[in-house]
């Protein structure tokens, strides 16, 4: 109650009393959000090194150097340099002989086997490769380094306990003396892992790469970009500009607000269903990916269209219909441009969402084992995050880094994707 | 006291309907449509009839008729609220874009309806330009502006011929010597008045046959308000204006013609010189003087 026979003073001394709890109060509340804030990113900083500690080591691998003979005896015996001749060698055997030239007291099938089990599988097809490419090799010595196994990576990275029984090692003793052996002769070394951005999936750890994920995420996300964005600007349009405003509006809104909040894996069963089932569309394709991911962002971009349409100046659009505009060229002219950084800034958000769905695409087929890179929107094809969750579940030891790795990726990817939105948000933005 | 006597025979009660106690005045009852003063005029522009304008429920412009002469300043003056200018955003049809608005009646622009379903909105508001109340230029440069116009009716074939409309509409508007070194800066740069210039120029540059303005000068200063009106005097000369005001002065200043508005009714039209020297209605008397509104 203000009471009219107070004098000043005593209003004064009112006001200066209640200083002290106003003063508190707004400094308490900064305190909870300094606190929230530093919580936030206490948690991020966590993420980030325990993604990075894990992942990083996922872009270097070990490697073997030998001193290879391209033996024609080996490899092609009639002298003949056809492809079908070079194709079928064994040059599993070249690979054998030198390493045995390295450690020429191994004897027996067993301890063999062992040595040359410390070289990846797929060596030899790297060999078979270059020999085809550039027959003229054959006969040559050449100092190679090849692709070491799985364990030997672990080895390499620290995560082999000499201390374990030799049982319950992935390397025998005679393994680890050969590799300290190699180690001390520098012909064992980590290095820049090439496979790992260049390969598609694999089941050897060291063979596994990512670069069938990105493109695979890569043709997924343009897609649903080219499907979500006119659909979800002209729906936005429609529904601010030019319909009418009535019951059937109003339902739409309601459906649409609901629709953004409905789970993901759902649209997945729908996307299963009709695309696939009904129109018979291919499975696992990028094509049916984009689709599905489209419908999953079309709430998000048409909610914030909607918005950034409202929030247009109405002088603006009087102006342009004043000056003989017709409705549309109102909304071209002036209102879309205004409303663009709103709208792209709904985009970033649904096209960032869609980027690390993977629940709908593993209805759609889309978390198969899948080596080939895909090279349209047809080909089968996996998404980074599939291919996170696919690494994580598998029992190599050597996946898991391969799994932070991936993750590194899809960061990277997603930081990319953003950077170039707000790019084109800043140039739309240049506001007058 | 011959006006008395015109007033009786336009049926309106003229008869002093007493002080209140408390000094008020006590109104006279209005009668829809049943306007003091001649609201013909020889060869109009724009001939209004009964017009109505229902925003929903609400009753906003109530049975008014007035006809607007060419080559003159006509001013709509009341207090808020009293619909002028609804009344003005009629004449152009920019009343359609308010959701619920309903217009009704008969308005004619050079003889012809335009609610007629023949009538093009879009060439219709080419023909009666409007300025606003808050300048409110394109977020554009000041060429893109004046150019605008121009270019989505096709009115120039090329270039030269563009600039050269640019050029004129700007002249005409007094704002080419503080512009014609930067037109390609945006129009938001521009002051106040300035702005509202480039808004009058760009209504010009589509060559319209009438100007609505609706308080042009309210968010001004008195200085820019002078060149806004020295603007107006002259564009009169090839343009009918309709110009709703709050400012009293001003609406003396500029028309020839003054319509009274109060809650929805045209209480009266006249000679602007006859409506502030001599008031007929004793609601427009008190408006004047300075009574109410």
């Amino acid at each position: 109650m203000n009471s009219p026979r107070r004098t000043p003073k005593e209003t004064q001394a009112i006001v200066e009393r209640s200083l002290n709890r106003r003063y508190w109060a707004e400094r308490r509340f900064r305190a909870y959000g300094f606190a929230a804030v530093t919580a936030g990113m206490a948690f991020l900083v966590y993420l980030f090194f325990v993604i990075f500690s894990n992942g990083l080591g996922a872009f270097r691998q070990t490697q073997i150097r030998v001193d290879l003979y391209f033996d024609p005896a080996v490899i092609d015996p009639a002298g003949t340099r056809k492809i079908d001749d070079l194709r079928a060698a064994d040059y599993q055997a070249l690979i054998r002989s030198a390493l045995k030239a390295k450690f020429p007291d191994v004897e027996g099938r067993a301890a063999s086997r062992e040595l040359s089990r410390l070289v990846s599988g797929s060596a030899s097809f790297a060999l078979q490769k270059r020999v085809i490419a550039d027959p003229a090799v054959i006969g040559t010595r050449e100092t190679l380094w090849l692709l070491a196994g799985d364990a030997v990576d672990l080895f390499m990275k620290g995560q082999v306990d000499r201390a374990l029984p030799e049982a319950e090692r992935p390397l025998s003793d005679s393994q680890i003396g050969w590799l300290d052996k190699l180690k001390s002769e520098d012909a064992l070394a980590l290095r820049f892992n090439k496979t790992f951005l260049s390969n598609g999936d694999s089941r050897e750890p060291e063979n596994a790469g990512i670069w069938g994920a990105v493109a695979g995420s890569f043709y997924t996300l343009l897609l649903t970009l080219l499907l979500s964005f006119p659909i979800g600007v002209a729906a936005a349009i429609y529904l601010e500009e030019f319909a009418r405003k009535n019951r059937w509006t109003d339902v739409i809104e309601v459906n649409i607000n609901n629709l953004a909040a409905v789970p993901s894996i759902v649209f997945g069963l729908l996307g299963l269903a009709v695309f696939i089932g009904f129109f018979g569309l291919p499975r696992s394709a990028p094509l049916v990916g984009a689709m599905v991911l489209t419908l999953l962002t079309l709430p998000t971009i048409i909610i914030a269209s909607r918005a950034a349409l409202k929030s247009v100046p109405p002088s603006i659009r009087e102006a342009a219909l004043g000056m003989g505009a017709s409705k549309i060229q109102m909304v071209m002219h002036h209102v879309l441009p205004l409303a663009m950084p709103g709208m792209l800034t709904g985009t970033i958000i649904g096209m960032a969402r869609a980027l690390g769905e993977s629940a709908p695409l593993l209805m759609i087929g889309m978390v198969a084992f899948i080596v080939d890179i895909p090279k349209g929107i047809t080909d089968p094809s996996t998404v980074l995050p599939v291919q996170v969750y696919l690494w994580s579940d598998s029992p190599e030891r050597g996946f898991v880094e391969k799994t932070s790795g991936a993750i590194i990726v899809l960061l990277a990817f997603l930081v990319l994707m953003n950077t170039t939105a707000v790019i084109l948000r800043k140039r739309f933005e240049r506001r007058w | 006291m011959e006006t008395a006597v015109e007033l009786e025979r336009a049926g309106i009660n003229l008869k002093p309907s007493g002080r209140m106690p408390d000094g008020e005045v006590a109104l006279a009852p209005i009668e829809s449509g049943k306007t003091v003063g001649n609201i013909e005029v020889e060869d109009p522009i724009f001939r209004c009839r009964d017009v109505d304008v229902y925003y929903g429920a609400k009753h906003a412009i109530k049975k008014v008729g007035i006809d607007v002469a060419k080559s003159q300043v006509l001013a709509m003056i009341g207090p808020s609220g009293c619909g002028k200018s609804t009344f003005l955003r009629c004449l152009n049809r920019m009343n359609d874009t308010i959701e619920g608005a309903r217009v009704e009646g008969s308005i004619l622009l050079d003889g012809r309806d335009i609610h007629d379903k023949k009538q093009d909105v879009v060439q219709l508001r080419a023909r009666v330009g409007m300025v606003f109340q808050k300048p409110n230029p394109f977020p554009k440069s000041i060429y893109e502006n004046v150019a605008y116009g121009p270019r989505i009716h096709g009115l120039a074939a090329d270039r030269v011929e563009l600039d050269e409309i640019v050029h004129n509409s700007l002249q005409r508007a007094g704002l080419w010597e503080e512009v014609k070194d930067r037109l390609q800066n945006p129009g938001t740069s521009l002051s106040g008045g300035q702005q509202q210039r480039l808004c009058i120029a760009r209504t010009i540059a589509v060559n319209p046959e009438v100007i609505l303005m609706d308080e042009p000068c309210s968010a001004l200063d008195p200085i820019a308000t002078a060149r806004i009106e020295d603007l107006m005097e002259e564009l009169r000369q090839s343009y009918a204006i309709v110009i709703v005001t709050h400012s009293m002065q001003q609406a003396a200043r500029v028309s020839q013609r003054t319509a009274y508005f109060h809650l929805g009714d045209l209480i009266e039209v006249g000679e602007t010189d006859r409506i502030f020297t001599n008031p007929r209605h004793k609601l427009t008397e008190d408006y004047i003087t300075g009574r109410f509104g």
